[in-house]
C-alpha cells in the first residue's frame, strides 16, 4: 500500500517537475555583446525562430531611364506625382501592381478601366494619400528610415491592407461597470507579450502625443515631473510592442543600468524615438484623414480606419525586409527634397565622458 | 526495526489527545477535541486542533472573507460572469486601484477603484485583526510576543504599499493592484518608474535580509538535524544546559568559519533578519517618490552607481527642431 503511495508520490513529482521545464524554450541561442562589458547589453536569439528573410519580388521591368514627356502632361487628374516622367510613372504604376493590387484585380483595384483618371474608387483616393506619405517617410523621417526608405511593400507584403495594423479597440459596454470591464488591460493580449500590461497604449502613444518619459531627470521629486505607475505600466505595455515587432530585448536599445539615460543608451534608441513621432506622423497625417474616405469593412469596430504600428513594418525584423533597400526601384518615392537638412543625432565615439554620471554637473541643475 | 527520530518521525505516537491548558478570560472555547492525521505527522503533529478561534479570530476570517469575495467577484464580473473564462484567465485578472484623476480621494465610484479601496480595507483589518488575536494568544499562554512582532514587520510592508505611501503621494494610482500577473507587472512598472529600484540602499538591504534569512534557515536547520543523534532538536534545554549536540555544533562552525553562534543567540538572529527584510524594503518604498523620484540619479549624486563609458547618444528631444 505504502509503496504504492510512493510511487505515485515520485511520479506525480517527477511529472510536476517536467511540466514546470515546459516554460523552458529548447533549442539554439545565439548571443551578441552590443555594449560596454558587465552592463548586460546582450541580444539572445533563438536560432529556430528567427523571422525569414522576406521574398524580394522581382521589378516588373527595368527601370526607365529619366526623361521624356511628364506623367502631368500626359495623364489627367495627377496630384503627387505629375512631376515625373511619364514612364517612370508607368513603371512605378507596375510595381504598384504587383506591391499592393490583388492579383485578380490588377490596375482596376485602384482604377476605373473607362476612365483611369477618375477618382471613383476610394481606393485610388487612398493609394494618392499614401503616395504622399511615401514621399513624406523618405523625405523627412530620415533619422529613422535613413537612407534604406520605404516603399508600399515594405509594409504591403503584396496585400491590398497591411497585415499588422490597429484599430481602437472596443471597451467595456457600460464603462461605468465592473461587468465584462478589463480597463484596456489583464487579458493575455499578443500586442504586450501576453503580460497583463495595458494594451490601449496605441492610441495615446502612436495616435495621440503622450510623452514616454517616465523617469525623472532630476534625482529629487519635483512639481514638473508628476507621472504615475500607472502610466509606466503603459508604456511598459508599449515597449513589449517594441521589442516584439523588431524581434529583440530591451536591451537593444536601453541600458537597463537606468532606461532614462540616453548617454548610456545605444544609438537605436534615438532612432526608434524618431520611429514613434514618424508613426503618430502617418496615422495622424495620412491615414487619420482618410476617415472619411474608408468603406465601413475597411475601418475597425469603433469606426476608425485601422491605422500602424512598429510591426506594420518591422514584422519581427530589427529592418525591415532584413535592411534590404528597395527604394531604387521607385526613385520618386524618394519625395522633394527637404529644404532644411534634418538633424539627425549622430553618436559620438564610445567612451565619451559621463554626461549623467557626472555628479557635480546633476547637482548644478537642481 | 521502526526507531523514533526526531523531525523527521518515523513512528508516530499515538496516545490521548492533549487537550492545552485552561482557556483565561475568553468567551469561547476551543472547538473539537482534535484528531490525528498520519500525512500531516510526515511534516509536523500529527495532532490536529483542538482550535480557539475567538472573537478575535472570527472577525479577522469574516473580513478576509469579505476581501476575498470582493476581489474574486470584481475579477468574474470583468470576463462577464464566465467561469471558464474566469479559469482560464484567472493569472492576467485583476482588482486594480484608482486612476490618477482621482487623487487620494476615499470617494471613488466602486466601478472606478472603489472596490480596490473596500477589498483593500477589509484585507488590511484582516490583518490587523489577525496581529491582535496572536498577540493576546502568545499573552494568554504566558509567551513572549516575538511572533506578533515578526508578523506585524510583514503588515507594516503591506499597509506601506498599499495605503501609507499612496497617501503620502496623493495618489491611490500609486497602489498595488490585487492579481497574479498585474502585481508583478506593477512591481516592474514601478521600478522603471522610480530610475531602477536596485539603486534604492533601502531595497539593497531589504534584499540582503532575504536572502540572509534563507542561508541562516539553512544553516541553522542543517546544525540542528545534524546534531539529532544527540537531542540537539531540544534546543531549548541546550541554551539552559549545554550539552554534547551543542558544544558540537558551535565547534564545527568555529572549524568551518572559525565563529559560531550560540544556540539562543542564532534564533535573535533569525528573527532580526526576518523582521529586517520587510521592515528596510518597506523604508525603501516609503522614500520612494515622496524623497527621491530616480535612483539611478540618486545613486549618481552619491557615488555609488558604477559610471560605465558613455555611448554618446543624445536625447533627440533636446536637438533644434526636433519633432514633438
Amino acid at each position: 500500500m505504502s509503496r504504492i503511495l510512493v510511487k505515485a508520490t515520485i511520479t506525480a513529482i517527477s511529472g510536476l517537475g517536467i511540466m514546470l521545464l515546459g516554460g523552458c524554450e529548447p533549442g539554439h541561442k545565439q548571443t551578441s555583446q552590443n555594449g560596454y562589458r558587465g552592463a548586460g547589453l546582450n541580444q539572445i536569439v533563438d536560432a529556430r525562430h528567427v523571422v525569414p528573410a522576406a521574398v524580394i519580388p522581382p521589378e516588373a521591368y527595368a527601370l526607365p531611364p529619366d526623361g521624356g514627356p511628364l506623367a502631368g502632361q500626359s495623364y489627367q487628374n495627377l496630384k503627387v506625382l505629375g512631376g515625373i516622367s511619364k514612364d517612370r510613372f508607368d513603371h512605378l504604376m507596375a510595381n504598384i501592381n504587383q506591391w499592393v493590387a490583388p492579383p485578380a484585380a490588377g490596375c482596376t483595384y485602384c482604377h476605373n478601366p473607362a476612365n483611369m483618371a477618375s477618382d471613383e474608387k476610394y481606393t485610388k483616393v487612398v493609394a494618392r494619400q499614401m503616395l504622399l506619405m511615401t514621399q513624406t517617410i523618405n523625405s523627412q523621417w530620415s533619422p529613422h528610415v535613413k537612407q534604406t526608405g520605404v516603399t508600399c511593400y515594405t509594409c504591403h507584403r503584396g496585400n491590398a491592407v497591411p497585415v499588422n495594423k490597429w484599430a481602437n479597440a472596443v471597451g467595456a459596454p457600460n464603462p461605468d461597470s465592473i461587468t465584462g470591464n478589463r480597463y484596456g488591460q489583464n487579458a493575455p493580449n499578443a500586442d504586450v507579450g501576453y503580460a497583463s500590461l495595458p494594451s490601449n497604449g496605441f492610441a495615446e502613444y502612436l495616435n495621440g502625443a503622450k510623452n514616454i518619459r517616465l523617469a525623472a531627470d532630476t534625482a529629487l521629486p519635483s512639481k514638473d515631473h508628476v507621472v504615475s505607475v500607472k502610466d509606466a505600466e503603459k508604456t511598459y505595455g508599449l515597449m513589449v510592442h517594441l521589442s516584439t515587432a523588431l524581434g529583440v530585448n530591451c536591451t537593444y536599445c536601453h541600458n537597463t543600468q537606468s532606461f532614462r539615460a540616453w548617454n548610456l543608451s545605444r544609438p537605436q534608441r534615438a532612432t526608434a524615438w524618431y520611429g514613434i513621432r514618424m508613426v503618430r506622423d502617418i496615422n495622424q497625417h495620412h491615414i487619420g484623414i482618410l476617415q472619411s474616405v474608408f468603406p465601413d469593412y475597411r475601418k475597425g469596430p469603433l469606426g476608425d480606419p485601422y491605422k500602424v504600428n512598429c510591426t506594420t513594418c518591422h514584422q519581427g525584423q530589427a529592418k525591415p525586409l532584413g535592411g534590404v533597400s528597395m527604394i531604387a526601384q521607385a526613385p520618386a518615392l524618394k519625395g522633394p527634397t527637404p529644404a532644411a537638412p534634418t538633424v539627425v543625432a549622430v553618436p559620438a565615439a564610445p567612451s565619451a565622458p559621463l554626461a549623467l554620471n557626472d555628479a557635480p554637473a546633476l547637482l548644478a541643475r537642481k | 526495526m521502526a526507531r523514533y527520530q526526531n523531525l523527521f518521525t518515523q513512528v508516530q505516537l499515538r496516545g490521548p489527545l492533549e487537550a492545552g491548558p485552561p482557556l483565561r478570560d475568553s468567551t469561547f472555547q476551543r472547538s473539537g477535541k482534535g484528531f490525528y492525521n498520519y500525512w500531516l505527522g510526515k511534516l509536523g503533529a500529527a495532532q490536529v486542533g483542538p482550535v480557539y478561534l475567538g472573537t478575535l479570530g472570527m472577525a479577522s476570517l469574516l473580513c478576509a472573507f469579505l476581501a476575498f469575495e470582493i476581489i474574486g467577484l470584481n475579477m468574474a464580473a470583468s470576463v462577464n460572469w464566465n467561469p471558464v473564462q474566469f479559469v482560464r484567465q484567472l493569472p492576467w485578472l485583476a482588482l486594480e486601484p484608482p486612476g490618477p484623476e482621482w487623487g487620494f480621494t476615499p470617494f471613488v465610484p466602486l466601478a472606478k477603484g472603489g472596490w480596490w479601496i473596500i477589498a483593500g480595507f477589509f484585507m488590511t483589518s484582516s490583518l490587523l485583526l489577525w496581529w491582535l488575536r496572536t498577540y493576546r494568544r502568545a499573552r494568554a499562554l504566558g509567551m513572549g510576543t516575538h511572533v506578533a512582532w515578526a508578523f506585524a514587520a510583514g503588515i507594516f510592508l503591506i499597509i506601506t504599499l498599499g495605503f501609507i505611501r499612496p497617501m503620502l503621494m496623493g495618489s491611490w494610482a500609486e497602489a498595488v493592484p490585487f492579481g497574479i500577473f498585474p502585481h508583478l507587472d506593477w512591481t516592474a512598472a514601478f521600478s522603471i518608474r522610480y530610475g531602477n529600484l536596485f539603486y534604492n540602499p533601502f531595497h539593497c538591504l531589504s534584499i540582503v535580509f532575504l536572502y540572509g534569512s534563507t542561508l541562516l534557515f539553512a544553516m541553522h536547520g542543517a546544525t540542528i538535524l545534524a546534531v539529532g543523534r544527540y537531542g540537539g532538536e531540544r534546543e531549548i534545554e541546550q541554551i539552559t544546559d549545554r550539552g554534547t549536540a551543542s558544544e558540537r555544533a558551535a565547534l564545527f562552525w568555529r572549524w568551518t568559519m572559525g565563529f559560531n553562534a550560540t544556540m539562543e543567540s542564532i534564533h535573535r538572529w533569525a528573527w532580526w533578519f526576518a523582521v529586517l527584510t520587510p521592515l528596510t524594503g518597506g523604508i525603501g518604498i516609503l522614500l520612494t517618490g515622496t524623497v527621491v523620484d530616480n535612483w539611478y540619479l540618486w545613486a549618481v549624486t552619491h557615488h555609488y552607481a558604477p559610471g560605465y563609458p558613455g555611448t554618446g547618444v543624445i536625447d533627440p528631444a533636446t536637438l533644434p527642431g526636433a519633432p514633438k
